[in-house]
């Protein structure tokens, strides 16, 4: 081991519940370099960064620290043996200053704060590193992009020397970026080792040394920056497995049912989500939304179906003008929502399979008369649906938080499928589902489509895009930044598209 | 080595049961060893209680006299907790249903018309779900908590009623004391035989049933239902929410005014400064060891009639009945306490560097 | 309406507010660490009955006082064992310990009803400062609980903003996740500000029993504890504002009880209820404002913390 080296991990296994996330990983990280690791969502970076964090235990493999086995029990072990990780969520205090956020919990004798002092020292320590940052003001005055200088500094004024940071640049704006790539470069110059997730191709190429990709918890590969290319980089990330056929034969799409016109919306975050985004869906296909997590694909489907304010631009269902609808009346106008969140949203997990399963047609004809619930019927109809999905219960009364995960699944679906619906947004479908269920849930969508349904499928999973739709699209920042027929797509350029390459549209698709 | 909680895979359905019970026991033992302190006997005071409430059939009958307000408080109060809305004002809604079918049984002093008491019986809900709807409009209009709301409206409506006890309403024949006339037989509730107990029992009864049928077999009652266990999954599905947070406290304020109307109109016979003993609060414990099942809050009623009478009988002893919320609270204690195990796992571990 | 009587009055709103504010300032206190105690008004009732009990059996009024903060903070600590260990619901805890506080001293106090004390606190001129003409006989013409109060309000300001303590405080409630990842012992805080709650709350009511009128009766703080649960949401948080927000109550309660003195033609009950009603007032327009202005309640008030299962 050189001494050059300063963190070797081997062999790490982490296991949750159903997913295998870490799949005997091997990373080491040299002093002074920048060293990338870049996969989808769901690949294990997050996972393999927060065991050498501390925020988790590895199932199986060792960490050496220079050279030395090292046990990391809780983030504060790491911080002691000098690794520090920056996530995707600050864990900043909104209401305190810089300074305040920057030495909390530290156990500085000090009773009194001298707000002046402590702020003076701050400024000191962050100009040795050349941070710029007022340590005075307020965490909710900065930007996200000064946040997260903060939190670089927390972690820096703790003596930290292996700095991780989980996709730092997915809240930054292009100048952000510009300014926070010279601060890593001093950084790693200074000697410090540096690991920075991302997913995002371009700047992964102009900012690594080394880069390592994972996929579906495996390490596929580390290498040197110099010797690699965007386009071998996609592939590997993004893999060239054959994907198992459904059975989906060609089928002529019949009116629109959809249409997004220069939609903009807000995130929870008041900041835009959606930036003039437009698209068309017609009846009778899959249009499939490709793009990483975070670029407006939940604000997306919650505009369409009621749950969240437009703040510009128009949605048409069936020709008919439903913008900033109440989520009745999308129910009412046809619009089905698979959602995101199972548990939270999509279902009611402490009550029954049958109460869940009447959610959204109980206040029709046959299933109510006038105030009263007609019990049989509502009965019947959940039978069916239970037998025609498939959804494994042992009774209609069981709390659906006993359900499996694929099972809950199923039952959203059949709810949503079964109510006549001619539009549904389907929103990560098959996330945290095994293999079985993932393909009932597929059959189920390539199902509805052969019946004339369209449907919206947004997922991470590129794969299930590419192979259940019949258009895709790529999201980005808020945009649609490419379409094309899901037969003539090249993952290489939906891999890149997804990073942030826009497309010129493909001869024949409107934009 | 410290104490740590561990999730259960299925919560045990075996101390489901379990812990109601125990809660209850263990209040009393604990009660038991207050009164100890108040320097009574402990055994003596149990068994008096005991003895009080269900020993002879006049004392169950008299347990069942106050068993009809419990339950509809505690119904009232467990239709609100079903919809997460808490309803802690069902004391002043109560006093408000009092109010108003005692001032409509004034008003017809001689009145042996049949009208009469179903009358009283649609003023006392009305009065009491007037009287909710304002935490109940607060709530659903303005997002203004509810818990303060309703319990300071308490103090109002007891205020406001006693205005008139003391006031306008007072009896002329009553020698200066804070009492009105005595309500006309014909808005007397009639009586089983010679007991107290009075039809109020037979309408909480049908009450109970209905509070259960429209849980369960209306689009209200399932509303209800799922914006008590997921108002965001309720949003999703297009439930008007603050509609439901209205009509909620409008009834729920409807059933505690029938315990007010029942109190005046089959026990009490006219309106006075205490018409409630704390039936409201009670009914807040009621509801929870119910869990807010209509059915078994019939039950638990019977039971907490029968902790508030046993408690009256320790004045016999010298002892001041408030022993009574001293256990209620216990119960709820041990019962929020002891739900915790139902779903986690108690056990010593090594604590890790 | 002469000088005298405004001068009394205003007086009298000293008195009135003073319970308020030390229940108002620890409820603060309790919920900055991120506990919501809804048990004030039984904490409030223990301490008015312990300490007037122990004052009439030791013939101390001061000894009356240590106890009953003691006893308040004492009963604190079972809502702090079954919210912050057991993680149950810390509305429905509060309102147990609300009906076992009212109960047990309900109980206890039986002895001592209508009782008469020797010793209670009586008013105390400050030298020098009780001599200033109008604001002397106003705030310097008054027991040494008022004094006492005087001095936490600026003492709890630099607590909370000026100390390290503090700042883990109000870290506890804002971020409890981010203050466990910083090294704070989220628990302890929780704990150690639900007790001080609860102390100063057992210290309201000791002032209701032993300064404010002395006398022992069952329910005797008739809801106060519900108002400063108000006053809280009123003062956002700020122990400078439950001083303002506390005050004005004892300004409706002392001008109410002049005003049937006087004999003035509205029916007493009516006046009765106006603290009642202004609190509701007062919520709504809180309600709105902390909504209006996004100013908030700590991020994590009434949410157990569970940390992350690995």
């Amino acid at each position: 081991m050189t001494e050059d080296m300063l963190v070797r991990m081997e062999g790490i296994v982490k296991r949750f519940p159903g997913v295998l996330a870490n799949d005997d990983v091997d990373f080491d990280i040299r002093r002074g370099e920048i060293h990338t690791l870049l996969g989808e969502n769901g690949a294990g970076k997050s996972t393999l960064m927060s065991v050498l964090a501390g925020a988790y235990h590895p199932d199986a493999g060792s960490i050496f620290i220079g050279g030395k086995k090292a046990v990391i029990h809780s983030p504060r072990d790491a911080i002691r043996v000098g690794v520090g990780m920056v996530h995707q969520h600050f864990m900043l205090v909104s209401s305190y200053t810089v300074a305040e956020n920057v030495t909390l919990g530290l156990n500085k004798p000090r009773f009194m704060i001298r707000p002046r002092s402590l702020e003076k020292d701050v400024a000191e320590k962050a100009q040795t590193y050349g941070l710029q940052v007022d340590p005075s003001a307020k965490i909710w005055q900065l930007s996200v992009g000064e946040q997260q200088r903060v939190e670089i500094l927390k972690m820096l004024y703790r003596g930290v020397k292996i700095l991780i940071l989980d996709e730092p640049t997915a809240v930054l704006t292009p100048q952000e970026v510009d300014e926070f790539f010279v601060t890593l470069r001093r950084m790693a110059a200074a000697g410090q080792g540096i690991v920075f997730i991302s997913h995002k191709m371009d700047e992964v190429m102009r900012i690594s040394d080394r880069i390592t990709v994972m996929r579906k918890g495996k390490k596929i590969a580390t290498v040197a920056a110099k010797e690699t290319t965007a386009r071998d980089l996609a592939i590997m990330m993004v893999g060239r497995e054959v994907l198992y056929q459904l059975d989906k034969a060609d089928k002529p799409t019949g009116q629109e049912v959809l249409s997004l016109q220069g939609i903009w919306s807000l995130s929870d975050k008041r900041l835009p989500a959606l930036r003039g985004l437009s698209l068309s869906l017609r009846a009778g296909e899959i249009l499939g939304i490709a793009g990483v997590a975070g670029n407006g694909q939940r604000e997306l489907a919650e505009t369409i179906t009621g749950l969240r304010p437009v703040t510009k631009g128009r949605i048409l269902v069936n020709q008919k003008d439903m913008t900033n609808k109440k989520p009745l009346e999308m129910i009412e106008r046809g619009v089905a929502h698979v959602p995101e969140d199972r548990k939270g949203t999509g279902t009611i997990p402490n009550l029954a399979v049958l109460d869940n399963l009447m959610l959204k047609c109980y206040r029709y004809s046959p299933f109510s008369t006038g105030p009263f619930l007609n019990l049989h019927q509502i009965r019947n109809h959940a039978s069916q649906l239970v037998k025609r999905f498939h959804i494994a219960t042992p009774s209609l009364e069981t709390e659906t938080k006993l359900l499996s995960g694929g099972n809950v699944q199923r039952l959203i679906l059949a709810r949503e499928i079964a109510t006549a619906s001619e539009l549904m947004v389907a929103v990560h479908p098959t996330r945290g589902l095994d293999i079985g269920a993932t393909e009932s849930v597929h059959q189920m969508l390539i199902e509805q489509r052969n019946n004339g349904g369209a449907i919206l499928l947004i997922s991470e999973d590129l794969d299930e895009i590419l192979s259940l739709a019949d258009r895709v699209a790529v999201i980005y920042e808020g945009q649609i930044t490419g379409q094309m027929a899901a037969k003539d797509a090249k993952i290489e350029d939906v891999g890149l598209m997804m990073a942030g390459k826009t497309m010129e549209a493909s001869p024949g698709e409107t934009t | 080595m410290s104490l740590v909680l561990e999730k259960r895979e299925t919560p045990s359905r075996a101390l489901t049961f379990v812990v109601p019970v125990a809660a209850i026991v263990l209040a009393l033992l604990i009660g038991a060893g207050v009164i100890a302190i108040g320097g009574a006997n402990p055994w003596a005071a149990l068994q008096e209680m005991f003895l009080g409430a269900f020993g002879t059939s006049y004392a169950l009958t008299e347990t069942l006299v106050k068993t009809i307000p419990l339950i509809f408080c505690g119904l009232a109060v467990g239709l609100a907790f079903k919809a997460q809305l808490w309803n802690i004002g069902a004391e002043g809604q109560l006093y408000m249903g009092a109010f108003a079918a005692g001032g409509l049984a004034l008003a017809f002093p001689d009145g042996q018309s049949w009208w009469l008491i179903p009358l009283m019986f649609v003023a006392g809900f009305l009065a009491g779900g007037l009287w909710g709807l304002i935490p109940g409009l607060l709530k659903a209009l303005l997002n203004v908590n509810e818990i303060i709301t309703s319990l300071l409206l308490n103090y109002v409506a007891i205020l406001w009623v006693q205005y008139f006890i003391y006031g306008p309403w007072k009896d002329p024949k009553g020698y200066g004391f804070p009492y009105t006339a005595v309500f006309g037989e014909g808005a007397w509730l009639p009586t089983f035989g010679d007991t107290r107990i009075h039809l109020g029992l037979v309408f909480a009864l049908v009450v109970a049933l209905l509070i259960f049928f429209l849980l369960r077999s209306t689009k209200m009652g399932y509303e209800i239902r799922v914006i008590g266990e997921n108002p965001q999954a309720a949003r999703y599905a297009g439930m008007n929410i603050a509609r439901t947070i209205i009509v909620v406290f409008f009834i729920s304020g409807g059933l505690a005014g029938l315990a007010g109307m029942g109190e005046v109109s089959g026990v009490i016979h006219r309106l006075q400064p205490v018409i409630s003993t704390g039936f409201g609060y009670t009914a807040i414990i009621i509801a929870w060891l119910s869990k807010l099942n209509p059915l078994v809050t019939v039950i638990v009623s019977f039971l907490f009639g029968g902790l508030l009478v046993g408690g009256y009988s320790l004045r016999a002893l010298g002892l001041s009945e408030a022993i009574v919320y001293i256990i209620q609270g216990l119960i709820l204690f041990l019962l929020l306490g002891g739900e915790i195990l139902v779903r986690y796992r108690l056990h010593w571990q090594r604590r890790r560097a | 309406m002469d000088l005298q009587m405004v001068l009394a009055t205003l007086s009298a709103t000293i008195k009135a507010g003073t319970p308020l504010l030390y229940v108002t300032l620890g409820e603060i206190l309790a919920e900055r660490s991120g506990i919501l105690n809804l048990g004030l008004e039984g904490m409030m009732l223990i301490g008015a009955m312990v300490g007037y009990l122990i004052c009439f059996l030791t013939g101390n009024p001061w000894i009356g006082v240590l106890v009953a903060t003691l006893a308040g903070g004492a009963v604190a600590l079972i809502h702090a064992f079954l919210v912050i260990t057991l993680r149950a619901q810390q509305v429905v805890s509060g309102l147990a310990l609300t009906m076992f506080g009212a109960g047990l001293s309900g109980f206890l106090g039986k002895v001592v009803i209508g009782v008469p004390i020797a010793n209670y606190l009586k008013p105390v001129t400050v030298p020098l400062l009780g001599s200033i003409p109008y604001l002397g006989e106003i705030f310097f013409q008054q027991d040494a609980l008022v004094y006492i109060s005087y001095l936490l309000i600026p003492l709890a300001v630099f607590w909370i903003y000026r100390t390290r303590p503090g700042l883990h405080l109000r870290a506890v409630g804002e971020n409890p996740a981010t203050a466990d990842a910083m090294g704070i012992n989220v628990y302890g805080v929780r704990y150690l500000y639900t007790f001080l709650g609860g102390c100063l709350a057992g210290l309201g009511g000791a002032y209701l029993s032993l300064a404010y009128t002395p006398v022992w009766l069952e329910n005797m703080t008739a809801g106060r504890g519900w108002i400063a649960i108000a006053l809280v949401i009123f003062a956002a948080w700020d122990p400078f504002k439950a001083l303002l927000g506390s005050y004005l109550f004892g300004l409706v309660d002392a001008v109410q009880f002049r005003l049937q003195a006087v004999g003035v033609a509205v029916p007493s009950f009516f006046l009765n209820m106006t603290p009642y009603l202004a609190t509701i007032l007062v919520l709504i327009f809180a309600t709105r404002e902390t909504l209006r202005r996004r100013l908030g309640a700590p991020a994590a008030l009434g949410l157990p913390y569970v940390r992350e299962e690995k």
